[in-house]
């Protein structure tokens, strides 16, 4: 059969996408330990932690359209690692902030998150991500059963949509559209190849 | 770019300067990109000689500067002056230039000069940041006349006893070290003297954010961060604590009294 010898099956393409996704972290902490961050090595950790959870979402969310475009169904296989990536960036992004940029003052992050709307998007983007990285095993997916578990890991549109504007809201003091306008537009061609899909697929079922 | 000792109060501070690398590599500078690192990788096609100042306007001896003449114009002095960003990181230069006010005076202000505006160059050709829409271009700042007056406001040619690299503002540019750096126009080409309160870039591209006197103040907040404390550039590493921010960036006993009975919050 054709689908045996996709490379998308080959026992090594997981560890492959796993040290993949590993790199940019692994990248930071080693310029981090040789001082190649630049002149202000906090704000660029931060920073580049922030696009990396932005990037990782995006490939999560391009892994369905991927593969009912290009007909390649071996990629689901990597939704689930590259959302848990995605987790993962997001949260070492949050930890970051808290500690470099506040010095784990639990009482000043509170504050901060409650009076800057920005940090607040952020921050609301991260609460909703838990419950899906918590119900990412399959025992998880069992228990709540299928139909559940779908409807809850539907968070992850306005997860994504909350992370863009975190990013647009952060630059918008400084009129600096350019990246989130990259991210925009990946977003509503991954976030519309959805909406589209679902109305053309009403329409055919009412036709039926 | 030499200069005898500042002599100004407060124009010598005792902490520790910043590196030259990280000072010429670290900028904003949006003519030149908006990344940090932009301006030194970009802006070797900035041509800081021949240049000239036009000052204009409520002036009795309005006229065309070369950059010779402004060289000469008053004996170059070291002043080392922390700076502080609206970013809520810090440096600490020295500089080399004199006090604006010495210019000023030359070209004796009427009583209808109660604001100056300066204008930064604006040259495509020169400056690929332009071509972005982050700021309406030229780039304009603006200052009442005491604080333009005020000894510490330095006209700066060069900084660590050479001349300004370009990315810092070359040929000359504003040094202010009680206000956000953003405030201290660089590569300035026009100043004119006007009667009227001028629009600053910033103002008129966030007014919520960015107020006329943009004076360094942790009391009052950036609507998106704190200005409570801020990174000081090179100094500890990656954790390294903030350290707080001082009222108009320390230098309150020198420049305090410019602002006497002024609501701070209000005039931000």
């Amino acid at each position: 059969m054709q689908k045996n010898r996709s490379p998308w099956l080959h026992p090594a393409a997981k560890p492959l996408l796993f040290a993949l996704c590993a790199l940019p972290l692994a990248w930071l902490v080693w310029a981090a330990a040789t001082d190649r961050l630049g002149a202000n090595p906090a704000e660029a950790l931060i920073r580049s932690l922030g696009d990396w959870s932005l990037r990782a979402l995006c490939l999560t969310l391009a892994i369905t359209p991927l593969r009912t475009l290009a007909n390649l169904p071996a990629l689901a296989r990597f939704r689930r690692m590259l959302g848990l990536f995605a987790f993962f960036y997001v949260s070492l992004h949050l930890l970051a902030y808290g500690w470099l940029d506040m010095g784990l003052d639990l009482g000043d992050i509170a504050h901060d998150i409650a009076k800057r709307p920005f940090i607040l998007m952020g921050f609301t983007a991260w609460v909703l991500l838990l419950p899906l990285a918590a119900t990412s095993f399959n025992r998880a997916i069992k228990a709540l059963g299928a139909r559940r578990w779908q409807w809850l890991h539907k968070l992850v549109y306005p997860i994504s949509l909350l992370g863009l504007a975190h990013f647009i809201w952060m630059r918008a003091g400084k009129n600096n559209f350019a990246e989130p306008a990259i991210y925009g537009a990946v977003l509503a061609v991954l976030l519309g190849w959805r909406l589209l899909r679902r109305y053309s697929s009403r329409g055919a079922a009412r036709l039926a | 770019l030499p200069g005898a000792r500042g002599s100004v109060p407060g124009a010598m501070t005792l902490d520790k300067l910043t590196s030259y690398q990280d000072a010429s590599t670290y900028n904003n500078f949006y003519e030149f990109g908006t990344d940090k690192a932009d301006p030194a990788r970009t802006a070797g096609s900035l041509r800081p000689r021949p240049w000239t100042v036009t000052v204009e306007g409520e002036v009795g001896k309005p006229g065309v500067f070369d950059l010779d003449s402004l060289l000469k114009l008053s004996p170059m002095e070291e002043r080392i002056y922390r700076l502080r960003c609206v970013e809520g990181w810090s440096m600490v230069i020295p500089w080399v230039g004199y006090s604006l006010a010495e210019l000023i005076k030359r070209v004796e202000p009427t009583s209808k000069a109660k604001f100056v505006e300066f204008t930064s160059l604006a040259d495509k050709a020169q400056m690929p940041g332009l071509r972005s829409g982050v700021l309406d271009w030229p780039y304009v700042e603006g200052l009442r006349i005491d604080e333009a007056m005020h000894p510490l406001t330095l006209l700066s040619f060069g900084m660590y006893g050479e001349v300004l690299p370009n990315q810092n503002g070359a040929p000359l540019r504003l040094v202010l070290p009680w206000k956000y750096g953003f405030k201290s126009a660089k590569s300035i080409v026009k100043i004119r003297f006007v009667e009227k309160q001028p629009v600053s870039s910033w103002t008129r591209a966030a007014a919520q954010e960015y107020g006329f006197y943009s004076n360094v103040n942790p009391q009052v907040d950036h609507p998106r961060w704190s200005q409570a404390s801020e990174r000081r550039i090179g100094e500890g590493g990656l954790f390294a604590k903030k350290r707080p921010t001082l009222m108009f960036n320390g230098y309150e006993a020198q420049v305090g009294q410019l602002y006497a009975g002024m609501d701070l919050k209000k005039n931000f």
